[in-house]
C-alpha cells in the first residue's frame, strides 16, 4: 500500500535508546510487533541507515540493537501520535526486563 | 557472526520426528548432547529452561520458523544447532502457522550480545525465500550443512 503523498496524515519522529542489557531479542521483538498492531499508522524503526517495519519480527530482530543502541521511532498516520506514544513507552520501560532476572 | 560461529554441525538434524513443542526441543537439545556439545547432566535442566522460556511468548517467528533459546551457565559459549522438520511442529506460532525451521540457541548468562547477534544472523538469512525453501525442502544434515555454508558465503541476497 502506497502512501499518499498528498495526504495530510501526521508522520512522527521520536529518538528512543534501548535500556534493557538483554537488547532487543525476540520477546521485546513481538511486544512491539503486538503493540504497532494495535495501530493504523505505518510504524518504522531505524537503525544507522537501515530502516524496517515495526510490524515484522523478523526484521526487527535483524537490526541486533543490543543496549545502548539508539533507535529513530517514525509514525506516519491519523493515529500516529498514540502510536509513538505507546512504542516509545516500551522502549522506555525497557521492555518490561529491568530488575528481573535475566532469562 | 556466521551460521558457522555457532550452528554445531554434528548436531545438525534433517527430519525431525518430533510433532509437539517439548518433544521436538528435547529432541534438538539431544542432539546437541550426542554431538558433545552439551554436558549429560545438564540436559534436562536445559530442557526446563527453553520450555520456561516458550511460556513467556512462543520463540515461533513465523514463516514456519522457530528459534527456541535459553541462557544456561554450563554453556561456555553461544552453542546452536538447526533442524528440519518436513511436516511441521505445531509450535504456538505468533502466525500461527506449523513450523518447519527450528534453530535452537544456548547462550552463557551475561552474553546478551552473542546471543542477538545470532538472532541478527538467522533473520537476516530468513528473509531470503529462497534460502528459506531450500531448507525446509532439505532431507539430509549435509543438505543443510551446505546451505548454511552457501548463506555464510553470502550466496543468498542478505538484505
Amino acid at each position: 500500500m502506497n502512501q499518499n503523498p498528498q495526504d495530510n496524515s501526521t508522520q512522527l519522529q521520536k529518538t528512543v535508546v534501548i535500556i534493557n542489557p538483554q537488547g532487543l531479542h525476540a520477546r521485546p521483538a513481538d511486544l512491539l510487533v503486538r503493540c504497532a498492531d494495535g495501530f493504523d499508522s505505518t510504524i518504522m524503526i531505524q537503525k544507522g541507515s537501515e530502516q524496517v517495519d515495526c510490524r515484522s519480527i523478523l526484521s526487527l530482530l535483524t537490526l541486533g540493537a543490543t543496549e545502548g543502541t539508539e533507535l529513530i521511532l517514525t509514525a506516519q498516520g491519523h493515529d500516529a501520535e498514540a502510536a509513538i506514544t505507546a512504542i516509545s513507552e516500551l522502549f522506555e520501560l525497557g521492555f518490561h526486563e529491568l530488575g528481573q532476572p535475566s532469562q | 557472526m556466521k551460521f558457522s560461529d555457532f550452528v554445531k554441525k554434528d548436531a545438525i538434524r534433517a527430519n525431525l520426528q518430533s510433532t509437539t513443542k517439548e518433544a521436538v526441543i528435547d529432541e534438538l537439545v539431544q542432539s546437541l548432547l550426542d554431538a558433545g556439545e552439551i554436558a549429560a547432566d545438564q540436559r534436562d535442566d536445559i530442557i526446563a529452561a527453553i520450555m520456561k522460556r516458550e511460556e513467556l511468548g512462543s520463540t515461533g517467528i513465523g514463516r514456519g520458523v522457530a528459534v527456541p533459546h535459553t541462557k544456561h551457565p554450563s554453556v561456555p559459549e553461544l552453542v546452536g544447532t538447526v533442524g528440519v522438520s518436513e511436516v511441521g511442529v505445531d509450535f504456538d506460532s505468533l502466525d500461527g502457522e506449523r513450523v518447519q525451521l527450528f534453530f535452537l540457541l544456548i547462550s552463557p548468562p551475561e552474553r546478551p550480545g552473542d546471543h542477538l547477534r545470532a538472532l541478527e544472523n538467522i533473520s537476516r538469512q530468513l528473509r531470503d525465500e529462497s534460502f528459506c525453501r531450500f531448507l525446509k525442502q532439505s532431507k539430509t544434515a549435509d543438505d543443510i550443512q551446505q546451505l548454511l555454508q552457501e548463506a555464510d558465503d553470502n550466496q543468498f541476497a542478505a538484505g
